[in-house]
């Protein structure tokens, strides 16, 4: 058996069965981590005396009958922008180099009550501000199908370790598609939950009415395991909310029997590629097949969704940031004349090049004179984008779309021209904006044999619908199960 | 929307980022076009639309006002660049 290919769930009943010890399947990431070295530079961080002690007390936990979690002794990890108690995170930035937060985000208490053995933290965009995971401090994150590609970001990462069995689940955030973006690049399954459904605690702010933790794994089962372990109120984000979840591995059937998936037309235009697109409706017919009824719909509103977004984001971007002053923590310029300068050097070389130019789009959106004009009215487009979901979500229990307009682009492509990777999140922003739960997994490959993933878009709430609809669908296909040879440079 | 070093300049100045001069000409191209991009917006009617800042209904959240210890001070201190007396070391702001 070779302990790398199990999925988390099976992995967790054979640990249950005492088939395998938590200190064995640590030692077996551990092991691939070290060997992979820095092919794809998943992690920033790996814990490894941390992850083999955590592994013997979590397996006395799990034989004293004290750790019932289906995942209890599974290892993962976790993206670097969640705090992680005197260990290392630093969000993928120089600003951040060595900061060791003193305490744990919600989610990595929930984790450790879980019984989760934590293997390091994952590499990511720089604040999670990015769509390809090349803007990181600490190097470029590559895709293991093709390390001449990117992963996708910006919790590329977490996409790539689950993908590489560098890990056997991982959480990441997404703001504006940095979970499903990359797991569709990468070939896996994961989840964006509703917003509220996940504590933000811990979570270093990005744009705080968009950022929401979620799980990345190699099934939908996997992830509603994950699901069922970091949903819930939390008094510390007030933004969370309680919710009746949990349940969602319990909730999977695998029946979608009547299901009404909606298609919005306008994802399916002139920019999407013709093989995504082909796999995409390939999907949509697997869904009918398993009995779900398929209609098409207009959405036009879909071009009006990256500049409202990108708006909104980098709005909140500016203000969030600019807690970095080089005073409370991190980085602070070694040479400066006076308390103005060191926030202006501090800054200026604590952050790179694609924070910076979304910190000034931001307090230009919000400066004097320009905020209505652009910051009011990207609030108005998004009251818009909401309705325009509510209306499809009167007729349809799923929207199923493209995550992406082609597959993950090659390395050095994308930076150079900011715009067009702004235009390529087009898919998967507008979920963000409405608050709405949103899923990824994959559905075949491309001439170039690089993963395609289909998009599951749910009502408010609506995450084991989607978890299902993704289970059936992985019942009767196999592309969740397809591996990346390791290394290979095509 | 016309970008010039001169709305450059300001919009650093309101980040506190110094725009280094081999930054400036990518800097005014990229903001020109992702901001020429994001006036996209004003060919969409919204007279009639309230901006909306939360997608759910939000309501306050209140809590009991119970006391209950902070964080300690040491804590928060362990990751300041420069501290001095159980305090952040900053330099000397008024004179």
């Amino acid at each position: 058996m070779d302990l790398l290919k199990l999925g988390a769930l099976e992995l967790g009943q054979k640990i249950k069965d005492k088939e395998i010890s938590v200190h064995d399947a640590t030692s077996a990431m551990l092991d691939k981590i070290q060997a992979d070295g820095d092919i794809y530079n998943a992690y920033i961080s790996v814990f490894k005396d941390e992850a083999l002690k955590s592994a013997d007390e979590i397996q006395a936990k799990i034989d004293s009958g004290e750790l019932t979690s289906p995942l209890a002794g599974v290892p993962m990890a976790i993206k670097d922008n969640i705090c992680t108690k005197d260990m290392l995170t630093t969000c993928g930035s120089k600003m951040l180099y060595n900061f060791k937060p003193p305490y744990n985000a919600g989610v990595v208490e929930k984790l450790n009550k879980a019984g989760a053995v934590i293997l390091g933290k994952l590499n990511m965009d720089e604040f999670a501000m990015g769509s390809t995971s090349e803007t990181s401090y600490y190097g470029v994150t590559k895709n293991p199908w093709n390390t001449n590609h990117v992963p996708g970001g910006s919790s590329g990462g977490a996409a790539v370790a689950v993908a590489a069995n560098e890990a056997y689940y991982t959480l990441g955030s997404d703001t504006g598609g940095s979970i499903r973006q990359p797991c569709s690049y990468c070939g896996v399954t994961g989840m964006k939950p509703t917003y509220g459904s996940v504590s933000r605690y811990g979570l270093v702010a990005y744009a705080s009415s968009l950022d929401q933790i979620g799980p990345v794994g190699n099934s939908a089962k996997d992830i509603a395991a994950v699901l069922d372990i970091i949903t819930g109120k939390d008094k510390r984000d007030s933004t969370s909310v309680e919710c009746d979840c949990g349940n969602a591995l319990a909730s999977l059937t695998g029946d979608i029997q009547g299901l009404r998936i909606g298609i919005p037309t306008d994802y399916f235009g002139s920019g999407l590629d013709n093989e995504v697109k082909e796999k995409v409706m390939a999907a949509a017919k697997t869904f009918e097949s398993l009995g779900a009824v398929i209609e098409e719909f207009p959405m036009p509103i879909v071009e009006y969704c990256v500049p409202a977004y990108y708006i909104i984001a980098c709005a909140e971007a500016g203000s969030n940031l600019s807690r970095y002053d080089g005073i409370k923590y991190g980085y602070r310029a070694e040479n400066y004349d006076d308390l103005y300068d060191l926030y202006l050097k501090s800054r200026s070389e604590g952050f790179g090049m694609e924070v910076k130019r979304r910190i000034m789009l931001g307090n230009f959106v919000l400066s004097s004179g320009y905020y209505d004009a652009y910051y009011t009215k990207a609030l108005r487009v998004k009251a818009l984008i909401k309705k325009a979901f509510d209306d499809a979500f009167q007729k349809y229990d799923v929207i199923l779309g493209p995550v992406a307009p082609t597959t993950a682009p090659r390395i050095g492509e994308s930076l150079c021209e900011p715009l067009k990777m702004y235009l390529s999140d087009i898919y998967t922003v507008s979920v963000n904006l409405a608050g709405l739960p949103g899923l990824t997994a994959p559905c075949g490959f491309d001439s170039n044999n690089m993963p395609i993933g289909f998009q599951l878009i749910g009502k408010p709430f609506g995450e084991n619908t989607l978890l299902n609809a993704a289970h059936a669908y992985q019942l009767s296909t196999d592309f969740h199960t397809k591996k990346p040879e390791g290394g290979k440079n095509a | 929307m016309k970008i010039d070093n001169q709305l450059i300049d300001y919009v650093a100045a309101l980040s506190r980022l110094e725009v280094a001069d081999s930054e400036r000409e990518g800097l005014i191209k990229d903001l020109g076009s992702i901001i020429g991009y994001m006036d996209k917006l004003n060919t969409l009617n919204t007279d009639d639309i309230e901006p909306m800042s939360h997608a759910f209904p939000v309501r306050n959240v209140f809590r009991e006002d119970k006391v209950i210890p902070s964080v300690d001070r040491e804590l928060i201190l362990q990751n300041a660049p420069a501290k001095k007396d159980g305090s952040f070391k900053v330099p000397k702001t008024v004179e």
